[in-house]
């Protein structure tokens, strides 16, 4: 905690990846297949950005200089948000919607899991409470893998299709640059290069039982998010989330 | 001039024990076990909460009466923090609030054994209404992020279910 700069970094890369996810999930709401799903990824996005705002919170509490948690989101350009490319793929269909959750609850869980031992006490206590949540995230998107892999030969190749056109964004899940890792020696930030052996076991079980061929490790890796070097599509995401706020500052509901 | 007696931390958990939960209404804050810390110093109050599940919207409601009820009480400065660590759990619950949940029909959260990270066993959850365990999970995720839905296959009643956290 001696260099509040790069703690603010790391809380914000943190955040905007629960966001982007949640904000994307929240597009289903009203248009999911079913009544149940429409409720749980309403439900799930909510968890996400609950998540998100709980850690911009503590960010803007360590940078100091009296931004809100608002501010922080409606206010700060696309080079400015640190996510990881996968969370802000679009939607598509219903399948890529699932392949993009599965590929990051898998992580979210580890990565969560180890960041309870935070010695950075707000840090740890959100990751305590978020980690509980993500498991139910995960059992409800490996599940519908599971359905969707192992189902009607539409819903397979729809899959399969998804898999193939995210799986290049996997890789950057576990580049831990020099921020990542300075602050894991202090203890304080979770190493996401030491989770792809354990990573891969768990979403490999999962995409055989589903029937579904993992794409090949020699694949192209898409990479920057942590750069703020993104795809075109974040740019449409944060038009649509921030156009009320930017045309009408600390409007109030 | 009336001679008032100075509030006590006592007097304000007991002021804040009728500000109820907006979506289970018979619950209160206290009940919640969202109050972490009561402070005074001169008169001042300042409350220190913890957010139960994280994407609940019912917070800001919550805060906003946790507010109101302090001022129309006489305590007109009051500040509210949050703080996050540690982390709320159902475990937190009281016996009591799990009972006034059920006579609500909302079965409350149960104990879940202890399981790997990746799986989490679906609990058995008796019917808050007619009390048998012939139940059914219908749907992960209810009308709340905290709440299931399942079916009664005794008596036909749909009922959500306090999830553990
Ligand atoms: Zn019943």
């Amino acid at each position: 905690m001696n260099n509040p700069p790069q703690l603010f970094e790391y809380l914000i890369r943190i955040a905007d990846d629960r966001l982007i996810l949640g904000h994307r999930l929240s597009e289903w709401c009203g248009h999911a297949p079913l009544l149940e799903e429409d409720i749980a990824l309403a439900n799930i996005g909510l968890d996400c950005i609950g998540q998100a705002n709980n850690l911009y919170t503590v960010a803007a509490e360590v940078e100091g200089k009296k931004r809100s948690a608002d501010d922080i989101v409606f206010f700060r350009e696309a080079v400015e948000y640190k996510n990881l490319l996968l969370v802000e793929q679009p939607n598509k269909d219903f399948a890529q919607t699932l392949v993009r959750q599965f590929l990051y609850d898998s992580f979210g869980l580890l990565y969560f899991d180890a960041l309870q031992q935070s010695a950075f006490q707000p840090l740890a206590g959100i990751a305590q409470k978020a980690v509980k949540e993500l498991r139910y995230h995960f059992r409800h998107s490996s599940q519908w893998i599971l359905r969707l892999g192992d189902g009607t030969d539409e819903s397979h190749q729809r899959t399969q299709e998804a898999l193939n056109s995210l799986w290049r964004y996997t890789g950057e899940l576990f580049e831990s640059d020099s921020l990542e890792q300075q602050l894991h020696s202090e203890g304080i930030a979770a190493l996401s290069s030491g989770m792809k052996e354990e990573w891969d076991k768990i979403v490999t079980e999962i995409l055989n039982k589903a029937t579904l061929q993992i794409p090949s490790s020699e694949m192209h890796q898409q990479t920057g998010g942590r750069k703020g070097q993104h795809t075109e599509h974040l740019g449409h995401l944060l038009a649509e989330m921030q156009i009320l706020q930017r045309s009408f500052p600390d409007i109030k509901w | 001039m009336v001679e008032t007696k100075p509030h006590t931390t006592e007097s304000i958990r007991e002021i804040l024990s009728s500000v109820l939960d907006p979506e289970i209404p018979v619950l209160s804050v206290i009940d919640m076990g969202i109050i972490r810390e009561i402070g005074i110093d001169e008169g001042k109050v300042t409350v220190t909460i913890t957010p139960t599940y994280s994407g609940c919207p019912a917070m800001h409601v919550i805060e906003e009466s946790i507010r109101s009820t302090l001022l129309e009480n006489g305590i007109d400065s009051v500040t509210l923090k949050t703080t996050f660590s540690p982390a709320w759990t159902t475990d937190w619950l009281s016996d009591t609030a799990k009972k006034k949940m059920n006579e609500y029909g909302i079965a409350p959260p149960v104990q879940i054994p202890h399981s790997a990270l990746l799986q989490i066993e679906i609990p058995k959850v008796p019917c808050p209404y007619c009390h048998s365990s012939e139940t059914q999970l219908k749907s992960e995720f209810g009308s709340t992020a905290c709440k299931a839905y399942y079916f009664c296959i005794s008596c036909h009643q749909p009922f959500e279910f306090f999830k553990p956290l």
